[in-house]
């Protein structure tokens, strides 16, 4: 194991004065799944394969567009029949932001005659919270351990002028599932349409139905970055927020992004195969790190539910520790994390969702596995943390 | 009541400062902590259920912590 050179320190320095040489202190592991998680063999394959035979534009009528659009359809079949839809109910988006926007905007401008109100978690990714701030909209709260206040969503959703809810299937930031089946219940009895950002648990685990709309996107299940999925159930009102040629049937404008459509298929189908074995092994993964972090670093906070989580996320609060600080130490070791604290985010403010839950903000670390992960890296991140933490706490004297 | 001032300093810090000055408070009495990062709001109350204190009052700026135990 390489080590960082620590040198004497200067009375001056405010930071621990360690050479950053670029070589973590020990063989990189990537943490951060939940992100982006590493490209699957498969989706490799895929796109190599599609960047030579579905380079055309599926909508030309020559052999080659032919192919395009073959590629295209099979790739869309293959993801209906996962998500238990059908085809001509999936799109595909430039992301997974673009594909939630699209679901909230389009499904808000499809009910512009029976109400103009928005009823959303106060966990929804940003992307949400984002359209979320167009119009008139209401903020339903969770628990402290992530999840809806089922009783404040069926009060919300029954209120007059609601034109769409939106929940996210289950916490991107501390992994609690949330009640999508009772939620969908509820707004059903009020006719109300609803939307579930399912990002985190398709490709993982199955997403109740009951939904309207639902979006994906590849590069969380191991596809690669740039795809997002729609599904627009039949039925169901979209009205398209942006300038297009059908204004009624869900697309992005301009060409499809095939090789990485074709790929995100491919990768879907590979890990929904192997899923089951692959989330009980994550999951006692995740398990550990629960049990060990609580037992080995005083003063901490394990945040979401323990039990109806993601099998793959773990999220941990610090007491008296910089979050910014201890990603980059982790990262000096070699530990690739992602924290929810004010400190590590572009808008300088603690992360909405913690703050939701009423959990500590700060020393916040997010743990998210991937088919790569093995339990000696886990193990040697168990390890490492807990000095790394008590040093942090000890620059400032705690 | 003694009063921390913490304006302008970024959290952790004034969770850090209250978590110093309890020591010195008799059981019963209370802090202000003056304090004006954004999740001072959130990680003021954490701290005081973690560490089994009673988080009286905040309005975003000022927090009143009673130690209690």
């Amino acid at each position: 194991m390489r080590t960082g050179k620590i040198k004497s320190r200067q009375p001056d320095d405010t930071v621990p004065c360690v050479d950053y040489t670029g070589d973590p202190a020990g063989a990189a592991v990537y943490l951060d799944a939940a992100t982006a998680a590493p490209l699957h063999p498969v989706a490799r394959e895929a796109m190599l394969a599609s960047l030579a035979d579905g380079w055309a534009d599926p909508t030309r009528l020559y052999a080659a567009g032919r192919r395009a659009q073959q590629l295209h359809e099979a790739a869309t079949a293959v993801v209906a029949q996962i998500l238990r839809v059908r085809p001509d109910e999936v799109s595909f988006w430039p992301s997974g932001t673009a594909a939630a926007q699209a679901a909230v905007l389009g499904g808000l401008a499809g009910r512009r005659r029976s109400g103009s109100s928005l009823v959303h978690s106060a966990i929804e990714h940003s992307a949400v919270l984002h359209a979320a701030r167009t119009v008139e909209a209401h903020e339903v709260g969770v628990d402290r351990t992530g999840r809806l206040d089922l009783d404040a969503w069926e009060r919300a959703v029954s209120a007059s002028g609601v034109a769409l809810a939106s929940l996210i299937s289950a916490s991107h930031e501390v992994g609690s599932v949330q009640p999508v089946a009772a939620a969908a219940a509820y707004c059903a009895e009020s006719g109300v349409p609803l939307f579930v950002d399912a990002a985190q648990s398709v490709g993982r685990v199955p997403v109740p139905d009951g939904w309207s709309l639902l979006s994906a996107s590849a590069h969380k299940w191991g596809g690669p970055p740039g795809v997002g999925v729609l599904v627009v159930r039949k039925g169901v009102r979209w009205v398209s927020p942006q300038p297009q040629d059908d204004l009624y049937r869900p697309r992005p404008a301009g060409a499809p992004n095939l090789p990485s459509i074709v790929a995100a298929a491919a990768s879907l189908r590979a890990v929904t195969d192997s899923g089951q074995s692959e989330n009980a092994r994550l999951s006692a993964l995740v398990d550990r790190i629960r049990d060990r972090v609580a037992a080995t670093v005083p003063d901490v906070e394990i945040v979401g539910d323990p039990v109806d989580r993601l099998p793959h996320l773990v999220t941990f609060s610090c007491l008296y520790v910089d979050g910014e600080a201890l990603l980059h130490a982790l990262d000096r070791h070699g530990f690739a994390v992602s924290s929810g604290s004010s400190c590590t985010s572009s808008t300088l403010r603690p992360s909405h969702v913690l703050e939701a839950m009423g959990v500590l903000s700060h020393g916040n670390v997010r743990v998210s596995l991937h088919s790569g992960v093995t339990g000696a890296d886990v193990d040697r991140f168990l390890a490492v943390l807990p000095g790394l933490v008590a040093g942090i706490r000890a620059e400032v004297g705690m | 009541m003694i009063t921390l001032d913490c304006l302008g300093q970024k959290c952790p810090l004034p969770v850090i400062r209250l978590a110093r000055a309890i020591p010195g408070v008799p059981v019963g009495e209370m802090v202000r902590v003056l304090a004006d990062d954004p999740a001072a709001a959130n990680d003021i109350p954490a701290w005081c259920r973690m560490k089994g204190q009673e988080f009286v009052a905040g309005d975003g700026r000022a927090f009143d912590v009673r130690r209690i135990s």
